[in-house]
């Protein structure tokens, strides 16, 4: 009989790695970074993504994007419903997570975590309305039958906001993805746990890979390479708090003339009701003709 | 535009939407117990097994006509299948390990599978496989001709090649992967029946997609008004992608719904397929064991 | 020549447990009716599936109080997006106990396994989706920055789809912020109480869906009750027309669907397979027991000889039969009542003048049954032409221009559906922009989505169910 008190059980400690078609690849560079909470305490170490993870993130929201906007809109909203589901079963960890990053208390993590689902099932919800409330027939001067529709854009770029790494990076990825687009999503640069473990959530809600691609790293080493790429139809410059930077990514945007979400002056409130801004940014309204005669 | 062209685009249009929902329905026709065991015979008595590899040796053709002569070696009552398919230089080979069999003897020909060669070229090619033993010819048609508009020249181009099979008859495939269009299987389906075929076929299986079961009801649908038409009866090869006893139910619950019975006959009917024939032994060991069989229950070929 | 005979092949009755006896579904609790019970029976066997409760006023009363608290109190001041969610959980608890809902609704309405399992209780699950999503975006759907709900709506449904019609009128009036008191009909009411059951196990908070079985009298006493806000109703324009007159002067909103006798149209361009499966579907489907059914084929007169040829053919192939045998095509007929009306129409169609051919099918001899039947050479004038049969019998029709096929199609009272069947889209959209029907289907036909507005013109009804326009119905705009 032991008179040794129980060992203490060593945890298994999760490694971040990034999310790129469906897979949780490292960084081909090889290369992490340190990631520290609000009290300065290490929290992980967090891949540091390179212009080429960007590219190949690109190449895998590329090769997502026809099946994702050929699915019925209903299916869309089934998944991103499935979403919120798969959200709500790790309500607790996402709590830890955001009180570890934010240093919050933790009803303010709660509220933050809810919102976060919550937000998941009004866009989950707008999968089939959006061409009911963006599109319709148009009544021109003759014997024609014209429909004007809203179609996705493509590949989107999204800088994530740097504060509000849960409920921000979900208000700017789901407006994208609902109506058919797939991103690359560059998270907060200090705050990029909870985009890796909502990455784990998404690669477990039927979401085809490829639809959302979550890099982590530098923001201002990557965003450039996401903002020239030819490939890449618009960007979303939400996370990008330098003027300087931003002016010059809405610059290379230009290249291809990307379609370009600049952030707004003052902060947003992720709290609030979003709106249907971000949902319209990333449509391209189709307007179709055809002669009516017997 | 030629007369052969007119005709071909008066014929009536294919709602594609509607055709693929009409065959989705189809599709869910249960078939259980005894017409089960009765389908999965019918569907081995009409399995064309084939092989149409580069690297085909006449040992392998060997292997596969004894095979196609004997699927069940443990089980009598087995039957066998419709026919071999292999390319004209293994014919001969073919045709001495089925000597003695009602087993068909049937050759791909015609530069198979582009169709890509002078038409003199692939006579040759029919005539060679018909003179080493081939009793059914599997011929392509010119899809470069088609998809450019000159259709004379596909239907000349089978006529030639029915004339080289002498006494063989005659597949003619349409390569409906790469006519895209039901409006054009529609089409060359007619042009085929016009032109001598005595089988239409879907495929040749080297691309996808092959067959499918909406292509194969419009296909039996053609010779089913062609029939009606003309009094000529011609049969329908689907070929390419057709792997399970569950997929051959579904075809068989086409043709019976579309042409009708009478086309429910290996006469009639044929798959075009390797790794079916397996599976239809497999689920025929399992409607008389009552268990789920294995791979090392059926012979490799 | 083979015969390739489908060996039966039952989908199983186990799975759902249907009890001897159910009462009324009252303000989240089962309760005794007042009114004497009434039996449900399987019109294919005519066995009773299961004794019902019958409503009386006083239980009306009951409902409309429960419905009333709720929606004062409960479902009323709650916040959109916290009724968007009961109404995703009801629709994913519909998708989980799918195939019971399905046997069950085969079971007491008649209909074929493959049509309530592939396309009933999908379209089920779809629309308590796609108006959750609305629960918590009034604002956007072009009626005003804040519309509000309407207070209790008190809702009748018919027998042909039973669950379906249901989900048609509760999910929109329970995104919109409204409570509502629901009657089933009166042959086809076990799965609404089903429906009961999944709103417990979903939560939903007590009198906001109130269930209560009866007859026409029940109906009555529910769409007259002074504290009901909204009337809404699916069945005859007989009815319709009733209850349109006794709300008047109330101020309640109404809206109805009802009859059809719609023209399906065949021009001689058609894409031909596919016009034959979509007359057959048009009319067979269902039984035929379809509001928006293709009941009158109106056949360009130069393809008409041709087009009934492959028609009769087709028709050779429908199996009509067991409804739980997952290849049937072609279930029973709802009710005695309704084969009576059947066989009847279908006598006055022959003595009228037209040429009957039904498919040679054998019919069980239990239950109530009616092969699939055409009439050809059928006019105008005929009685069969006019009236809604609401069983599988088709009246054939020719013309020879596009104007007279608009004016035939259009010459009746009702204007619920047409359909048109052309390769040729310019003469699609000529047709679409003349027809008078709230739905017009080309190259296509019942075709049904939560997203896509359903209802009729003339006396086929007012108002629309599903997509946008469904939401106006329920608020006060």
């Amino acid at each position: 009989m032991s008179n040794q008190p129980d060992p203490v059980r060593l945890s298994v400690r999760k490694t971040y790695k990034l999310y790129v078609g469906g897979k949780f690849p490292r960084s081909e560079s090889g290369r992490s970074y340190e990631v520290t909470g609000s009290d300065g305490a290490t929290l992980a170490n967090a891949s540091r993504g390179s212009r080429k993870d960007v590219r190949d993130a690109v190449v895998a929201a590329r090769k997502a994007q026809s099946g994702w906007a050929g699915a019925t809109a209903y299916l869309r909203g089934q998944i991103l419903y499935r979403v919120a589901e798969m959200l709500e079963g790790r309500r607790a960890q996402f709590v830890d997570e955001l009180r570890q990053a934010d240093g919050v208390t933790k009803k303010t993590a709660e509220s933050y975590v809810d919102t976060a689902i919550d937000r998941w099932v009004w866009y989950a919800g707008w999968a089939d309305k959006v061409p009911q409330v963006l599109g319709g027939g148009n009544p021109v001067a003759g014997p024609y039958f014209n429909l004007s529709s809203p179609e996705p854009t493509g590949v989107v770029g999204v800088v994530a906001p740097q504060k509000g790494p849960l409920l921000g990076l979900v208000s700017v990825i789901a407006p994208a993805i609902v109506t058919g687009n797939t991103v690359v999503v560059l998270a907060s640069e200090t705050k990029p746990l909870p985009a890796v473990t909502l990455g784990e959530v998404l690669a477990t809600s039927d979401l085809p890979g490829g639809v959302v691609n979550i890099l982590t790293g530098y923001t201002a080493e990557m965003a450039p390479h996401l903002a020239s790429h030819a490939d890449v139809n618009g960007v979303d410059l939400t996370g990008v708090e330098d003027d300087e930077l931003a002016r010059s990514l809405e610059v290379a945007a230009a290249g291809n003339l990307k379609r370009v979400y600049r952030p707004g002056a003052a902060a947003e409130d992720w709290l609030a009701e979003p709106g249907i801004k971000r949902l319209r940014a990333w449509t391209e309204t189709k307007t179709v003709w055809h002669p009516a005669a017997v | 535009m030629t007369e052969l062209s007119t005709l071909l685009s008066g014929l009536p249009g294919v709602d594609r939407v509607g055709a693929d929902q009409r065959a989705a329905t189809l599709a869910t026709r249960s078939i259980k117990t005894t017409a089960k065991a009765w389908a999965i015979d019918l569907a081995i008595r009409m399995v064309d097994l084939t092989t149409l590899e580069g690297a085909d040796t006449p040992g392998k053709v060997r292997t596969l006509c004894a095979k196609a002569r004997s699927p069940e070696p443990s089980d009598a009552s087995c039957p066998s299948v419709a026919a071999v398919c292999v390319y004209p230089s293994m014919v001969p080979v073919a045709a001495e390990a089925l000597k003695g069999s009602r087993v068909h003897l049937a050759s791909v020909a015609t530069a198979f599978p582009s169709g890509q060669a002078p038409l003199d070229v692939k006579l040759d090619d029919t005539r060679a496989a018909v003179a080493a033993g081939a009793d059914e010819i599997d011929m392509v048609i010119n899809r470069g001709a088609f998809l450019s508009g000159d259709v004379d020249r596909v239907f000349d181009e089978i006529v030639a090649v029915k004339e080289a099979c002498g006494k063989a008859h005659l597949k003619v495939i349409l390569e409906t992967g790469e006519l895209a269009t039901y409006d054009n299987v529609r089409r060359a389906s007619w042009l085929a029946m016009k032109a001598g075929a005595d089988f239409i076929k879907t495929s040749t299986g080297k691309i996808s997609p092959a067959a499918t079961l909406p292509v194969t009801m419009l296909m039996l649908e053609a010779v089913r008004d062609f029939r009606e038409a003309t009094g000529r009866q011609i049969g329908v090869k689907p070929a390419g992608g057709i792997r399970t006893t569950k997929d051959a139910m579904k075809y068989l619950v086409v043709v019976n719904e579309t042409a009708g019975p009478d086309w429910l006959d290996p006469d009639w009917f044929r798959f075009g397929a390797s790794s079916l024939l397996n599976d239809l032994l497999m689920q025929r060991q399992k409607l008389t064991t009552g268990h789920y069989s294995g791979p090392d229950y059926v012979t490799v070929d | 020549m083979s015969i390739f005979e489908y060996a039966p092949a039952p989908e199983s009755r186990d799975i759902v447990d249907i009890k001897p006896s159910y009462g009324l579904f009252v303000n989240g609790e089962w309760t005794d009716g007042k009114g004497e019970a009434f039996k449900t029976i399987n019109p294919a066997t005519e066995e009773t599936l299961a004794e019902v409760a019958c409503a009386t006023d006083a239980d009306v009363d009951d409902a409309v109080a429960a419905a009333r608290a709720a929606y004062d109190k409960v479902w009323g001041p709650m916040p959109g997006r916290e009724r968007a969610k009961y109404l995703y959980r009801i629709a994913r608890i519909i998708q989980e106990r799918g195939r019971e809902l399905a046997v069950l609704e085969s079971l007491d309405n008649g209909k074929p396994i493959r049509e309530s399992r592939d396309v009933d209780i999908p379209l089920v699950a779809a629309h308590f989706f796609y108006y959750a999503g609305w629960a918590d975006k009034l604002g956007y759907a072009g009626l005003g920055p804040d519309p509000r709900p309407l207070g209790v709506a008190g809702q009748v449904i018919p027998w042909n789809f039973p669950l379906l019609m249901l989900a048609w009128k509760i999910a929109p009036a329970l995104a919109c912020g409204n409570t509502v008191v629901l009657k089933p009909a009166e042959t086809t009411p076990l799965t609404a109480l089903l429906f009961a059951e999944i709103c417990r196990q979903a939560d939903l908070p007590p009198g906001v869906v109130n269930i209560l079985t009866g007859a026409g009298e029940t109906g009555a006493a529910l769409v007259n009750h002074p504290d009901v806000n909204k009337v809404a109703f699916t069945g005859s324009t007989e009815v319709g027309r009733r209850i349109a007159e006794s709300i008047a002067g109330t101020r309640k909103k109404l809206t109805l669907e009802l009859g059809g006798k719609a023209a399906n149209i065949v021009f001689d361009d058609a894409a031909i397979d596919q016009a034959v499966e979509g007359v057959v579907n048009g009319i067979f489907f269902n039984q035929g027991h379809v509001c928006c059914a293709g009941s009158r084929l109106l056949l360009q007169e130069s393809v008409a000889e041709d087009f009934l040829a492959r028609l009769r053919r087709r028709m050779g192939t429908l199996r009509v039969g067991d409804p739980l045998d997952k290849n049937t095509d072609v279930g029973a007929i709802n009710s005695a009542e309704q084969l009576a009306r059947i066989r009847e129409l279908s006598e006055i169609g022959e003595a009228e003048g037209g040429e009957r051919y039904t498919a040679p099918c054998e019919l069980p001899e239990r239950g109530f049954w009616f092969a699939p039947t055409i009439f050809t050479g059928v006019s105008q004038s005929h009685r069969i032409a006019r009236e809604e049969i609401f069983g599988p019998v088709l009246s054939v029709l020719t013309f020879r221009t596009p104007d007279e096929a608009i004016a035939k199609a259009n010459n009746t009272p009702y204007g619920l559906s047409a359909g048109v069947w052309t390769e040729k889209g310019s003469r699609i959209l000529w047709m679409a922009d003349r027809l008078r029907a709230g739905v017009v289907w080309a190259n296509t036909f019942n075709k049904f989505d939560p997203t896509s507005p359903f209802g009729g013109y003339k006396e086929s009804g007012y108002g629309r169910e599903g997509g946008r326009h469904g939401l106006e119905a329920y608020l006060d705009v």
